[in-house]
């Protein structure tokens, strides 16, 4: 494992020379080290790379670490990752990609995950990606997640990338169960000539499913963001969308939420507002103290935390 | 102690809204400046507080001339304001506000002291953002301990009544009361309550862009109670709730 790994895994994730749990490192396009659980086991996929991880029924309180990391241009990287949770199972994964590039040449991580919950598990899965380095090659994250929730069970999704990848298309899709909720709260930052588009569906199949679903971005520079979510509900059911954007010099974000009812019982609702920081909050921050940079940049740390 | 002299300003159109306005809050005092709705009250609260710039007068705080520093400069120069809409944050804690206040980060026995004096318990708010979930009786007084947490030489509060409900408002009303009893530096308050007028030290009246009264807070209230037209029915008697 490199020194930039090093470094982009210590961002990404919690490691801190070693990772508490079972975990699969790759580094571009290579594993850098494995260790499965007692009752997590993690195995190569025979067909395509990527990982098989297995979550055993009844698992609780276990923490699984898949980080991804391209250290240098050149560098195409196309993984699919299946994670089953077991019955009963309560775990969190922590994922998490770092591109990092010193040349011209572009570095992309491609990471396609499938989640397969059954009956009352929960999944808590946390996602940081970042850019870095100096080159002027662009990076991409594209990363794309299907998930299948059987009856009761929970999967609660904390994504955020804030700065540092040029490109990135984010597609997550859902089916959910009887009783099943799904819980996705996305952080977005680009800047410069940054483009970020994230497309959701999610599909309420079963009797009392929820979805909560909140996106906060932020567009400062010539960037440029879209949103677009598709919440479709088959049965009785809730669903709940926000997306919140601000944007800054000549950034700019394209919103388009679709709510779909499909039973006469399903209540969907979507929130969304776009602009730029409001003056009457720089104001109330520059009569506690602070300047009108430290204004701004404490208001966007707040919506984007 | 505060010091106006000669303070104006007009609207970007050239509408004249205050009119040689001179006035001194003297230290550990508490001012309430009362009159007409339009009357400029507001006006010269964000003036003090650097929200807008006077087209001429100076404004003196303990002496030193501050009429041409910034918000910015004139909050670290020890002026507070507390705004008639609290503004609201998405993302930022209650902590998170009333720590940038105080400048440090605080453990959670300073912030209950601080939320305590407006009446809020710490552990149920501290963690909550300030945002649209907290009613309007709640980010009043969540704005109000952030300008309690900045122990300022002079703080500056407008028309802490408004949009609140009447339970919010009778406890808002204690919370005065309060800080009144244990009142460091100067305090103005832009009010039109009755109750508010009552714990003030000084009663100044403004209407029309000018000072038309001000005295002790006892003869100023005689004379508002004997005669409405003085005072241009300026002020609401709990009554009327």
């Amino acid at each position: 494992m490199n020194e930039i790994t090093k470094d982009l895994l210590r961002e990404i994730s919690e490691w801190d020379g070693e990772f508490k749990g079972a975990y699969n490192i790759r580094e571009n396009g290579q594993c850098a080290g494995r260790m499965s659980s007692k009752n997590i086991k993690i195995e190569s996929k025979k067909d395509q790379p990527g990982l098989e991880i297995f979550v055993a029924p009844g698992t609780k309180n276990e923490t699984v670490s898949i980080p991804a990391c391209v250290t240098h241009g050149n560098v195409d990287d196309l993984v699919y990752n299946d994670f089953y949770i077991g019955e009963g199972a309560d775990v969190t994964i922590v994922a998490g990609c770092g591109i990092h590039t010193e040349t011209g040449e572009p570095a992309r991580h491609n990471g396609i995950h499938r989640f397969f919950l059954k009956k009352d598990s929960k999944v808590k899965y946390l996602e940081k990606h970042i850019g870095k380095g100096h080159g002027t090659g662009l990076r991409y994250i594209d990363p794309v997640t299907e998930a299948e929730l059987e009856e009761n069970s929970v999967l609660e999704m904390d994504t955020a990338q804030i700065g540092g990848v040029d490109r990135t298309t984010r597609i997550t899709a859902a089916k959910l169960g009887e009783g099943a909720k799904l819980l996705i709260r996305e952080r977005i930052l680009t800047e410069k000539q940054q483009t970020a588009k994230t497309d959701f569906k999610v599909e309420m199949n079963g009797k009392d499913s929820g979805v909560d679903l909140i996106s906060r971005s932020v567009a400062r520079d010539d960037s440029h963001q879209e949103y677009h979510s598709v919440i479709i509900g088959n049965a009785p059911c809730t669903g709940h969308s926000e997306c919140d954007a601000i944007i800054s010099e000549n950034g700019k974000v394209d919103a388009a939420p679709e709510l779909h009812a499909r039973d006469n019982d399903a209540a969907l609702i979507h929130e969304a507002a776009i602009g730029k920081i409001a003056g009457e909050q720089i104001l109330k921050l520059r009569t506690l103290g602070l300047t009108e940079e430290e204004a701004e940049a404490t208001i966007i740390d707040g919506f984007l935390a | 102690m505060l010091r106006l002299e000669n303070i104006s300003w007009s609207t970007p159109d050239g509408v004249g809204v205050l009119k040689d306005i001179s006035l001194t809050v003297p230290d550990g005092k508490l001012v309430v400046i009362t009159g007409p709705n339009g009357g400029g009250k507001t006006t010269l609260a964000k003036i003090i507080a650097g929200l807008y710039k006077q087209d001429s007068g100076r404004i003196f705080l303990d002496d030193k001339d501050i009429s041409d520093m910034d918000i910015t400069e004139r909050a670290g120069a020890g002026i507070s304001f507390a705004f008639q809409q609290p503004v609201r944050f998405k993302g930022i804690t209650v902590r998170k506000l009333i720590e940038l206040s105080a400048g440090e980060k605080l453990p959670v026995d300073k912030l209950c002291d601080i939320l305590s004096k407006v009446g809020l318990c710490a552990e149920e708010y501290i963690n909550r953002e300030v945002n649209s979930t907290l009613s309007g009786g709640e980010i009043k007084r969540i704005e109000i301990a952030t300008v309690l947490a900045r122990h300022s030489a002079l703080t500056v509060f407008d028309e802490p009544e408004a949009g609140i409900d009447l339970w919010s408002f009778t406890s808002l009303i204690k919370t005065f009361e309060e800080i009144r009893s244990s009142l460091k530096g100067s305090m103005i308050i832009i009010s039109h309550q009755e109750r508010i007028l009552n714990i003030a030290d000084e009663i100044v009246i403004v209407a029309n862009g000018s000072i038309k009264a001000q005295g002790k807070a006892d003869s100023m209230m005689q004379k508002l109670n004997e005669n409405h037209a003085i005072s241009g029915k300026c002020y609401k008697q709990e009554a009327m709730f």
